[in-house]
């Protein structure tokens, strides 16, 4: 068991430090998110696994869970869902400002790139119109 | 007074209550929030010199919270170091506030007081708390309040400066959390008493994991102190944010050092065994290399406010360095210059705003621009600012550099200490004295002035600060005896250990005799 959840919280941190090193926020968020999860894991594991046992100490078990890591998942939790939501809250706010969702703001570039992928494809009948336009104005 | 045990909870009830108060006074205008807000701050400078005296007659106070021994309650520890690091606050606090009601500022956004309590409230239950974990909840509610307080007023830049700060400080805190995880899988327990005690026992298959987890966790305040790879957030941050913010913010980074100071030291202090100090090359390296990056962003930097954030920088790196060095005498002379630099570099962010509204729309940025009113005046204040923060004589600057490189004489590395000292200090005063000269010389003098008369009101605040730093110059022996008394407080760690864990506390006793 030891071996199986050192993976996961191993697989989880490394998308989580993956997904924060992007160049926009809502993967940055999910990163955030993935990472709070393994820290949550890996805070259950520091009190050593054990299964069936009960967290509260009773002389008829062979022994007890350790409540304090429990406890300390609790608060963890809760904090990393408060500061997710957030987060998120200010990377909305972010996007309308800075007019992109890039976590840099507007790079000129960049910015271009993005608002090609997020418009919506010009129809053709528009590009030939801007097309004849572009001609006339060409013509002396 | 002086005997109430619960003296070092008042400093953290005072302004939770309070923030709720102000909260719902907010139905009844702004100008209640604001006498609520300047009475709070006040009654917290009270408690805080109160604290101050009983830390210093007493020596280490415990009060456990819902009366449960450490370590398996949670204790607030009073001791001299928290209690001049909460006076310190309230200081800050009240002038920055003072400077926020004068300048109008907290009128740009709703519960700028409320979030202002709430920030003092995370401040001091960091510098107040005995127990890791609850450092880290502590750390999450001033970084809340603090995140609010940034983008308090908005704007694009100010909004991108505050995503970068929420993102790092939000890896900081899972660090924070693996840091925190990994100790307590090994030694047991989050108490920080308990916890040096554990390490001074620890067998030698445990040392290395212990060694790692120590560093992560110093990483993590690392992150809240701008040390060197770790500060490419705080110019973005501090420049952009509204000056009493950035004012109040010069103690978030003293943070991350006190942090340093309080948990490793104790933690891996004199008495760890293997462990003792294994941090401080690193933090004495990131303090040399951070000092020599900020002297050049510094020198690098357009307008005034990004300037004085790198200030702020450099002041971190002095601190870390004098941290680093490891003797009682550095400590004693670095929490002089913590105290200096901090109350410094919160006036000059103040002084900037106050240029830069007198420049009309040329701001702080370092172009030529008309005149501003009562050039000569603000030129004077400008003068003694930066003649403090670079650190030359006659000023506490100067006397709190002195007094570190004199402690660095003695170590390894002093030669590479007070040669990077030296120098970072001469770029920055180059860099200051060029944007003096391009402030208020280089002026386009036909063109009549477009920036707003000087605020009065709101220079008073620069002027108190300003005022502090002249009383640490005339008064430096006793302060610095003070601050020595309290390094050497720091680095005698047994009385806290006793009197945290094997002591009853003080306020079980008065509950069981008194009532």
């Amino acid at each position: 068991m030891e071996i199986l959840i050192a993976f996961v919280i191993g697989a989880m941190t490394a998308s989580g430090v993956f997904l924060t090193l992007r160049g926009r926020t809502f993967p940055v968020v999910l990163g955030l998110t993935l990472l709070a999860y393994a820290v949550n894991v890996f805070l259950f594991a520091m009190g050593r696994l054990t299964v069936g046992l009960p967290a509260v100490i009773d002389p008829t078990q062979g022994g007890y869970a350790d409540p304090l890591p429990q406890a300390l998942v609790l608060t963890a939790i809760v904090i990393a869902f408060g500061m997710t939501a957030f987060l998120i809250v200010l990377a909305l706010k972010a996007r309308s400002e800075m007019g992109n969702d890039h976590v840099d703001g507007l790079h000129l570039s960049e910015d271009e790139a993005s608002l090609k992928d997020t418009l919506p494809p010009k129809s053709r009948k528009a590009t030939r119109k801007a097309r004849q336009a572009h001609k006339q104005e060409a013509r002396p | 007074m002086t005997d109430w045990p619960s003296l070092p909870f008042l400093a953290l009830l005072l302004p939770l209550l309070g923030g709720t108060v102000i909260l719902l006074a907010r139905p009844l205008g702004l100008r209640l929030q604001r006498v609520l807000g300047l009475l709070l701050i006040l009654g917290l400078l009270f408690v805080s010199v109160d604290l101050l005296e009983v830390a210093f007659e007493q020596g280490h106070r415990v009060y456990a919270l819902g009366n449960w021994d450490a370590p398996y309650g949670i204790v607030l520890v009073l001791d001299p170091l928290s209690a001049m690091m909460v006076s310190l606050t309230s200081v800050l606090a009240l002038a920055a506030l003072w400077y926020a009601m004068a300048s109008s500022i907290d009128r740009q956004g709703a519960h700028f007081h409320v979030l202002f309590q709430i920030q003092l409230f995370g401040l001091n239950g960091a510098f107040l708390t005995g127990d890791v974990f609850n450092l880290f909840v502590f750390f999450e509610v001033l970084l809340l309040a603090s995140y609010g307080l940034l983008l308090h007023g908005g704007g694009r830049l100010r909004t991108r400066g505050g995503l970068h700060y929420v993102v790092i400080n939000l890896i900081g805190s899972t660090l924070f959390l693996f840091a925190v995880g990994a100790l307590y899988g090994i030694l047991g327990t989050l108490n920080i008493a308990d916890m040096a005690q554990a390490v001074a026992e620890l067998p030698a298959s445990d040392l290395a994991p212990v060694a790692a987890a120590g560093l992560l966790l110093l990483v993590v305040f690392a992150i809240k102190a701008a040390f060197f790879p770790l500060y490419l957030w705080l110019p973005g941050a501090y420049a952009n944010t509204s000056a009493p913010v950035a004012a109040l913010f010069a103690i978030m980074t003293k943070v991350g050092v006190y942090a340093i100071i309080q948990v490793h030291g104790t933690v891996f202090g004199p008495e760890a065994g293997e462990l003792a100090f294994f941090h401080q090359p690193f933090v004495l390296t990131a303090g040399l290399i951070g000092l020599g990056m900020a002297a050049f962003g510094v020198l690098a930097a357009r307008g005034l406010k990004n300037q004085v954030a790198y200030l702020v920088l450099a002041s971190v790196a002095t601190l870390l360095v004098g941290v680093g060095l490891n003797t009682p005498q550095a400590l004693g002379a670095t929490l002089y210059y913590l105290i200096h630099s901090t109350l410094i570099a919160a006036a000059l962010f103040l002084l900037a705003d106050i240029l830069a509204k007198g420049r009309g729309p040329f701001a702080d940025r370092f172009e030529s621009a008309p005149p501003m009113p009562n050039a000569v005046w603000l030129g004077g204040f400008f003068l003694f600012g930066a003649v403090a923060m670079t650190g030359m004589p006659p000023l506490s600057g100067f006397m709190g550099k002195v007094f570190i490189l004199d402690a660095a004489l003695a170590h390894d590395w002093a030669a590479w200490v007070l040669g990077m000292v030296l120098v970072s200090s001469l770029l920055m005063i180059v860099a200051m004295a060029r944007s003096g000269s391009l402030l208020f010389y280089n002026t386009q003098e036909t063109v009549p002035t477009l920036g707003q008369p000087l605020n009065a009101k709101a220079l008073v605040s620069v002027t108190g600060l300003f005022v502090i730093s002249l009383g640490m110059v005339v008064f430096a022996g006793p302060i610095l005896g003070m601050t020595q008394a309290i390094a050497d407080s720091v680095y005698d760690v047994g009385p806290y250990l006793d009197q945290v864990l094997n002591a009853p506390t003080q306020d079980a006793q008065w509950l069981k005799g008194g009532h």
